[in-house]
């Protein structure tokens, strides 16, 4: 055993043991601190792959951005569900059930699948900051990706302005707005 | 080194617990965190298949970019949603949020 697979299981153990904190913590402020445990597992996971640019995001999208944002929906709705009540529906043991099916018929996949067990890193061809340029580039070029990334950002935009239409209070609105 | 069934199996688990926490959770917001790490997953599954089988073809990162801008306006829209309705029916609660069901 090799001292990457050593990283590597010590990357997916602590992913594995966030994410089920995060399905399984009563305290939602928890399973948000481990939700950013995880992510940050993942980001780790993507430089082993030698995706930096990738965990870069991960970082500033996933962990900066996304995780904040939850944990400040916590904070503005967590009068109601404080830490009383049950934290899983009636029909929890059919969810499990459900993602144990999912998850030993992907299991079952990959093992049956030949090839996956490769362990021989293709040479990546350039170097890193040359990908990165490809990258850009490629996301901006006619011929190749540019339609995806103009959808990508008009989604963002939609994104952007329904949520703050939606989450705006209900007087907020001044005179222009008969409803509500 | 580290086969690619190693980085498949573990995106597998992380996106199976994301879809427990998806189904079995009561609170809009827990439900929003597995689906966050479902999406996660399956980055960590593109990322791998990119490196493992074709490395020198960026398709494969381009898709990665693509999942983090959904991934960023779900989140946005879904937070806005949940506090909309919590200023309206003082409720998280995913089964209580009833008002279009009859």
């Amino acid at each position: 055993m090799t001292s990457m697979q050593v990283v590597f299981l010590v990357f997916g153990a602590v992913i594995l043991l966030g994410a089920l904190m995060v399905v399984i913590s009563r305290n939602l402020i928890h399973a948000a601190l481990w939700l950013i445990l995880a992510l940050a597992g993942v980001a780790a996971l993507l430089v082993m792959l030698e995706a930096g640019f990738l965990a870069v995001v991960q970082v500033a999208v996933y962990i900066g951005a996304i995780a904040i944002l939850i944990i400040f929906a916590v904070m503005l709705t967590r009068r109601v569900m404080r830490d009383s009540g049950p934290q899983a529906n009636r029909n929890w043991w059919v969810a499990a059930l459900a993602a144990a099916l999912v998850f030993a018929g992907l299991a079952l996949l990959l093992v049956q699948t030949p090839g996956l067990g490769t362990a021989s890193l293709p040479s990546m061809g350039t170097d890193t900051e040359a990908l990165v340029e490809d990258l850009g580039s490629a996301l901006v070029d006619v011929n190749r990706y540019v339609v995806p990334f103009e959808i990508a950002s008009v989604l963002l935009l939609a994104a952007l302005i329904g949520a703050i239409v939606v989450a705006r209070p209900p007087q907020a609105g001044g005179g222009e707005e008969s409803q509500s | 080194m580290i086969p690619l069934s190693w980085y498949l199996i573990l995106s597998a688990g992380m996106f199976c617990l994301g879809l427990y926490g998806a189904l079995a959770r009561r609170n809009a917001i827990a439900i929003l965190m597995g689906i966050e790490l479902m999406l996660n997953a399956v980055i960590l599954n593109v990322v791998a298949f990119w490196r493992y089988l074709n490395p020198a073809d960026i398709a494969g990162q381009v898709f990665a970019v693509i999942i983090f801008a959904v991934a960023a306006s779900e989140a946005a829209v879904g937070l806005a949603l949940i506090i909309s309705i919590y200023r309206r029916r003082a409720t998280v609660v995913a089964e209580e949020i009833d008002m279009m069901k009859w």
